[in-house]
């Protein structure tokens, strides 16, 4: 059980196919505790499979998958409750209940698991999750179709925070957002992760991302994890895929900016979260 | 809360809970020391239990507290914030965390100001005649949008979708002929049934054909396919674009130059218009059948006696009556589909709330207008 200690989630010779056609075929993938780890693969190598199956939405063909020490696939109720009120996911549209405020959005888990918890420090509870993800406070009772999608995201992102997750999934975060939104978001990520002691599983296509804030990158490509490493680590391997991402154009121009700013930038963060607002 | 203290009892069997202890310090200034995990999990009606403390707070000591999370942090900085008491003893994830979250005001959502009643009674009232008139005006609107696209789309054929076409008179005929087929026939049963079972005190059983006969086709055929057609295609309408709405497909179609009013609102109107005639004819045929095969076997009519005995006893102009009326109620339950479907906006509820007030609608005004027919019909000399 050390091992468990150590990695939040294991998944070992996981196999996914949907009919004839096999997704994901002997994967695995360990992610270290408090790291925040990122999840590439070209279109269709089965990134969000992966993470369905981890959070028990997509029942694998075979394998095994275990989080915090307990497995998934066969848990009893209790085991299965337990875990799902130490893990949060952010979807990739955000998938806020759309007849809900953002306030409201946030209550539901706390109300499905902590009913004890009184209506008015719930409501507190939900107010400074929306600061601490960077929405201005009246957000709170907004309904999402009057968020822009930025703020959505961000919505989302106070709702998988409801009940302070240990583990915390994002499908996409950045996607759709405007570069400074994106950067912002990836900001409050980072110092979320230090502020609360998470642990991320990061799906993502924004080269930007990885460089800024993963800590290691896992690649999926030939339907299993080819690779888990820093990005040098990872460059130094000589799979076609992964040189083609990493120094591709756009890859080539990530790096370029990321060394341009790294001037001590990550050390001087400071531990005001909610500095930018608005995405 | 008598239910929360018994919850409160048996969870706090299994689990740790959050507690305090109060110090009196000198002076009259207690120090609050909080102790256990102060977690999401733990904390339970603590901010109840700390706010009913009526001593003057001077410290609040976490020098105890062996776990925090922000909803903790959050608790102990609003309350040491409320009471003007200063935190000591906090650890450094502690005073990260209470960092953090210090920076939310926590204030509740502005309550709504009370107005008066005949003030309030007003407005809404107000707000329901103007919306009555919106909605009236809308569907007046969307009428007339439907004949000039349909007007549009007779004068360009080449736009006309004619596979779009087909496809929904599929779905509003074909695929319901089965439902509506045995409906049919299970009321004609009941008509020339219970008919009879009156008729007879009269000596008139013969009469038991010229009921069926004629309220099949005259009445009953088309009304109840109008039902059904409201229910099963109607609210299949209303909710298909209520969704094309939501996921802005609609939209997608008018920035390529479709319009949805060719595209989505003529095939299904016309289809409706097409399909209920046709399906109201078979209802009708079905319920005479109905009737002939209850006939046969309680009244002694002979099966094919009975069928030929409709064609003498109706009158032609009943068949007509039902057909006329057909497509006029096919094009209202469109229209109320495909006018509800493209009202849905902002969330999934209203999808809901749409589809069904389409199918109220629909349903609601083919009977009334239903009634107007009869009227109409007798006085034209069709009675």
């Amino acid at each position: 059980m050390v091992d468990s200690e150590e990695y939040p989630i294991i998944v070992e010779g996981l196999r996914n196919c949907f009919g004839d056609h096999v997704i994901h075929e002997n994967l695995s993938l360990k992610v270290r505790k408090g790291e925040i780890l990122g999840v590439v693969g070209g279109s269709g190598t089965g990134k969000s499979v992966l993470m369905r199956s981890i959070i028990g939405l997509q029942q694998p063909t075979d394998g095994e998958i275990s989080v915090f020490g307990r497995s998934i696939l066969n848990s009893s109720e209790q085991d299965d409750i337990d875990i799902r009120s130490r893990w949060g996911v952010l979807f990739q549209g955000g998938a806020l209940f759309s007849t809900l405020t953002v306030g409201e959005n946030i209550e539901v888990p706390l109300r499905q698991f902590y009913p004890e918890i009184g209506d008015t420090l719930r409501g507190e509870i939900a107010s400074f999750k929306v600061k601490i993800s960077g929405l201005p406070e009246d957000a709170a009772f907004k309904f999402p179709n009057e968020l822009s999608g930025g703020m959505r995201k961000r919505a989302g992102l106070a709702r998988a925070l409801a009940l302070d997750p240990e583990l915390l999934f994002l499908d996409e975060p950045t996607a759709g957002l405007d570069p400074i939104g994106a950067a912002a978001f990836d900001q409050l990520t980072r110092e979320l992760q230090e502020t609360l002691g998470l642990t991320v599983f990061l799906i993502t296509h924004d080269l930007d991302t990885l460089y800024e804030i993963c800590d290691r990158v896992a690649v999926l490509a030939d339907k299993h994890v080819i690779a888990v490493g820093t990005i040098p680590e990872l460059l130094a391997l000589d799979h076609p895929w992964i040189q083609e991402y990493f120094n591709g154009p756009r890859g080539r121009a990530a790096k370029a900016s990321i060394e341009r700013g790294k001037a001590g930038s990550r050390d001087a963060k400071a531990m005001d979260i909610p500095r930018k607002t608005g995405a | 809360m008598p239910c929360s203290v018994i919850s409160t009892i048996s969870v706090a069997s299994m689990r740790n809970w959050a507690d305090f202890t109060i110090e009196k310090g000198d002076g009259g200034a207690a120090t609050v020391a909080l102790h256990g995990p102060l977690r999401v999990y733990s904390i339970g009606d603590l901010d109840r239990r700390l706010d009913a403390i009526s001593d003057h707070i001077a410290t609040v000591d976490l020098a105890d507290v062996s776990d925090i999370d922000t909803a903790g942090a959050w608790l102990a900085s609003r309350f040491a914030r409320d009471r003007d008491a200063k935190i000591t003893g906090e650890s450094e994830e502690a005073r990260r965390l209470i960092a953090a979250v210090s920076q939310a005001s926590g204030e509740g959502e502005p309550p709504e100001e009370q107005q008066p009643l005949l003030f309030w009674l007003s407005a809404w009232l107000g707000e329901r005649i103007y919306a009555a008139w919106h909605g009236t005006v809308g569907v007046l609107g969307f009428v007339g949008g439907t004949v000039v696209s349909l007007g549009a789309v007779l004068a360009h054929p080449g736009r006309f979708r004619t596979k779009a076409l087909v496809h929904q008179m599929e779905l509003v005929g074909v695929t319901s002929l089965g439902i509506i087929g045995l409906m049919s026939f299970l009321v004609g049963i009941v008509i020339a049934q219970q008919g009879a079972v009156q008729l007879r005190e009269f000596g008139a059983e013969m009469l038991t054909v010229n009921l069926t006969g004629r309220i099949a086709l005259r009445e009953l055929g088309i009304l109840m396919t109008a039902i059904m057609v409201a229910g099963r295609s109607g609210s299949a309408f209303a909710a298909q674009i209520g969704t094309m709405k939501l996921t802005e497909e609609i939209d997608a179609m008018r920035t390529i130059g479709v319009s949805p009013m060719e595209a989505l609102v003529v095939p299904r109107v016309l289809a409706a218009m097409v399909m209920l005639p046709l399906l109201g004819f078979f209802a009708s045929v079905c319920a005479i059948i109905g009737g002939a095969v209850i006939s046969t076997i309680q009244i002694e009519i002979p099966f094919f006696t009975f069928l030929s005995r409709i064609q003498e006893v109706v009158p032609l102009h009943d068949f007509w009556v039902g057909i006329i009326k057909a497509p006029v109620f096919g094009m209202i339950i469109a229209i109320a589909g495909c006018y509800n479907g493209m009202q849905v906006k902002s969330n999934s509820e209203e999808v809901g709330l749409r589809t069904t007030m389409a199918v109220v609608a629909g349903i609601f005004a083919v009977i009334v207008l239903d009634a107007f027919f009869a009227v109409f019909f007798s006085e034209v000399g069709w009675g």
